[in-house]
């Protein structure tokens, strides 16, 4: 080509290669924006993830009421003393892969040993942090399946990971951190609203 | 029917081919992948699979395009229209288990497919694209029934899709929030099947087609391997054709016909005799709807997904059971460079590497058992076993197919029985 009688400018074409290049792949990467954001929770999607509220009046020492908040089940334990006093036995703190929740995720107002706002109100999401099953309640100490060494709590069926009374994980199971506490409130003594963050004092 | 019949007057449809054929040059295409493409003339068993993905593949797109006409993607409508099809739609059930069954067929036809590449070396140099290329198919196909998985929006689809999902969750950092972008909702919602409907319909059977086309044009670039793992195209004839070779068109298309009659009668068996296979093929616990609630007994995906389930289960650190997950895919397209054997076919290798494939073999199998059982200790410590071996046969490849005494490959193929 280079002996032709037209001398062909390389450095020229060279230069207008890369520009087209990339100017045509930003273009292609702008248009890319929208599509890839269309996957984002819609609008209607985030509206509906709006809090819920719960009466929680009626609720017995020892038992759970599941609330849907989001798609994902939230457990609410009125626990009794019992229950309470388990939290800071050394046998089941000593058995725990993050007992003070610093690896696990919850709002600042409930990184406490109890891990809520009121000790007496458990507020979890039911959602394994393994792989999303649900735990379910195995609240009665010295399980038959769980071994006489279950100070009770949840029992994950799907790939076998243990949490306490509070919703912190045990060692030695898949689970990597605590069962979430979602973000609520009391908005007075006997309603939770689910999905608000509570006014830390 | 070539040119050399010019002299005798060609018929009316001769005459429209030869038009067609002046303005799009098919006879070439013909020749070149049918007709004179010459393949090794020593094909055994193993070679059926290769033809029998394709008719699978077929089967699931004309199945699936009818399913369509009658599902309904939403979380409303999903579960009840799969009844519908079933109980409702003239010959629906029969739609519905052909394509149920072959998504299972597809993972049965294609894992025996890859083990004759592993056995017989077909990954090796030359056709290390052809592999890639394969490996590929096998990633959509691995997607492609993960998405269909859900349509049904059964409880096992639904929990089934919740578990492999929030495994990006897993990443650091993006996790969570990439997890929301997948689903597009904060939970597995009507959102997320609508937009897996859409990538198994649509998205992932193109990407699909077009890898097997690739598939098939780098096999057909370099010529196909064999049971003696022996270059054919080094010995060739006056005609310019290897010695060995035959053309793959009439004498494999019979050969493949064969296999598929064979193929189609199990395959029928299975649909009108047993097609949920006792739980395996359909799971029980997705003949109830999909509820965010309730997790099943037993979150157990397909058996062709257990062998590496039970591997992420055998971890008992999330992000690492995710990426050991991971690698156990990835790891088979490294096959052509951790190989650093002189011998491509098992026939000729020495029997250290047959101990570590027949190894691997077995340890794929019995993850593929573990992943279907519940958790206990015993089965875990067994995971972790089965999961050592299935990657010491890709990370100890480069030393022990150095040092396996292999046996001297003759110039041209020989037929299994005369091989030893």
């Amino acid at each position: 080509m280079s002996e032709k009688s037209e001398q062909i400018d390389g450095g020229r074409r060279h230069f207008l290669l890369v520009a087209t290049t990339v100017t045509g792949l930003a273009g292609v990467g702008a248009t890319a924006v929208p599509f890839i954001a269309s996957w984002k929770p819609s609008a209607r999607a985030q509206a509906l993830g709006a809090p819920v509220e719960q009466d929680i009046s009626k609720l017995e020492p020892g038992a759970v009421l599941k609330v849907n908040w989001r798609g994902q089940a939230i457990y609410i334990v009125r626990r009794s003393p019992e229950m309470l006093a388990s939290l800071s036995t050394p046998e089941v703190v000593g058995r725990l892969r993050d007992p003070n929740s610093e690896e696990s995720e919850q709002p600042e107002y409930t990184k406490n040993e109890t891990r809520s706002l009121k000790p007496e109100y458990l507020v979890l999401v039911g959602v394994c942090t393994h792989l999303g099953c649900a735990p379910i309640e195995r609240f009665q100490p010295q399980d038959a399946e769980l071994g006489a060494d279950w100070p009770g709590g949840f029992y994950c069926p799907c790939h076998g990971s243990r949490f306490d009374m509070a919703g912190r994980v045990f060692k030695d199971v898949p689970a990597p951190t605590n069962l979430r506490v979602p973000p609520y409130r009391f908005i007075n003594e006997s309603v939770v609203q689910i999905g608000v963050d509570a006014e830390v004092a | 029917m070539s040119a050399t019949m010019q002299p005798v007057r060609r018929g009316r449809l001769a005459q429209i081919a030869d038009w067609a054929d002046e303005r799009l040059g098919y006879s070439r295409f013909i020749k070149a992948h049918a007709t004179e493409y010459y393949a090794p003339k020593n094909f055994n068993f193993w070679y059926y699979f290769g033809s029998l993905a394709l008719l699978v593949l077929v089967i699931q797109i004309v199945t699936g395009i009818f399913l369509t006409m009658n599902y309904k993607p939403s979380a409303e409508d999903a579960f009840a229209s799969v009844e519908y099809i079933m109980r409702d739609v003239e010959w629906g059930w029969l739609i519905r288990y052909m394509h149920s069954t072959g998504a299972s067929a597809f993972f049965v036809v294609v894992y025996l497919h890859m083990f004759r590449g592993l056995m017989y070396g077909s990954y090796k140099n030359p056709r290390e694209l052809v592999w890639i290329f394969g490996m590929l198919i096998y990633l959509c196909l691995m997607a492609e029934a993960f998405f269909g998985y859900l349509l049904p929006w059964g409880n096992m689809s639904y929990w089934g899709a919740q578990v492999i999902v929030s495994l990006f969750g897993a990443i650091p950092g993006i996790g969570e929030s990439l997890v929301e972008w997948i689903r597009g909702d904060y939970y597995i919602s009507d959102i997320t099947l609508n937009r897996f409907f859409a990538l198994h319909v649509i998205a992932l059977p193109l990407a699909l087609v077009f890898l097997v086309i690739a598939h098939i044009l780098a096999l057909h670039e370099v010529g196909s391997n064999n049971p003696d793992g022996v270059e054919i195209k080094k010995v060739k004839g006056p005609d310019g054709h290897p010695v060995d070779g035959i053309p793959f068109h009439p004498y494999y298309t019979v050969k493949d016909l064969v296999g598929a009659i064979v193929f189609l009668a199990l395959f029928a068996s299975v649909i009108f005799f047993a097609p949920e296979m006792g739980g395996y093929f359909l799971e029980h616990a997705n003949f109830q709807p999909a509820n965010p609630l309730q997790t099943p007994e037993n979150i157990a995906p397909v058996w062709y997904f257990t062998p590496y389930y039970a591997i992420l289960r055998a971890v008992p650190n999330k992000l690492l059971g995710v990426v050991l997950m991971g690698l156990a895919v990835i790891s088979f397209v490294f096959l052509p460079w951790l190989d650093k054997s002189k011998v491509k076919s098992i026939r000729y290798r020495g029997w250290i590497f047959k101990t570590f494939l027949f190894a691997f073999a077995l340890s794929f199998i019995a993850l593929g058992y573990l992943g279907l059982q519940h958790v206990t200790p015993a089965y875990t410590w067994a995971a972790r076993f089965f999961t050592v071996v299935y990657f010491a046969f890709f990370l100890l490849m480069p030393w022990y197919t150095r040092i396996d005494p292999t046996k001297p490959v003759p110039d041209r193929v020989t037929y299994g029985s005369s091989a030893h």
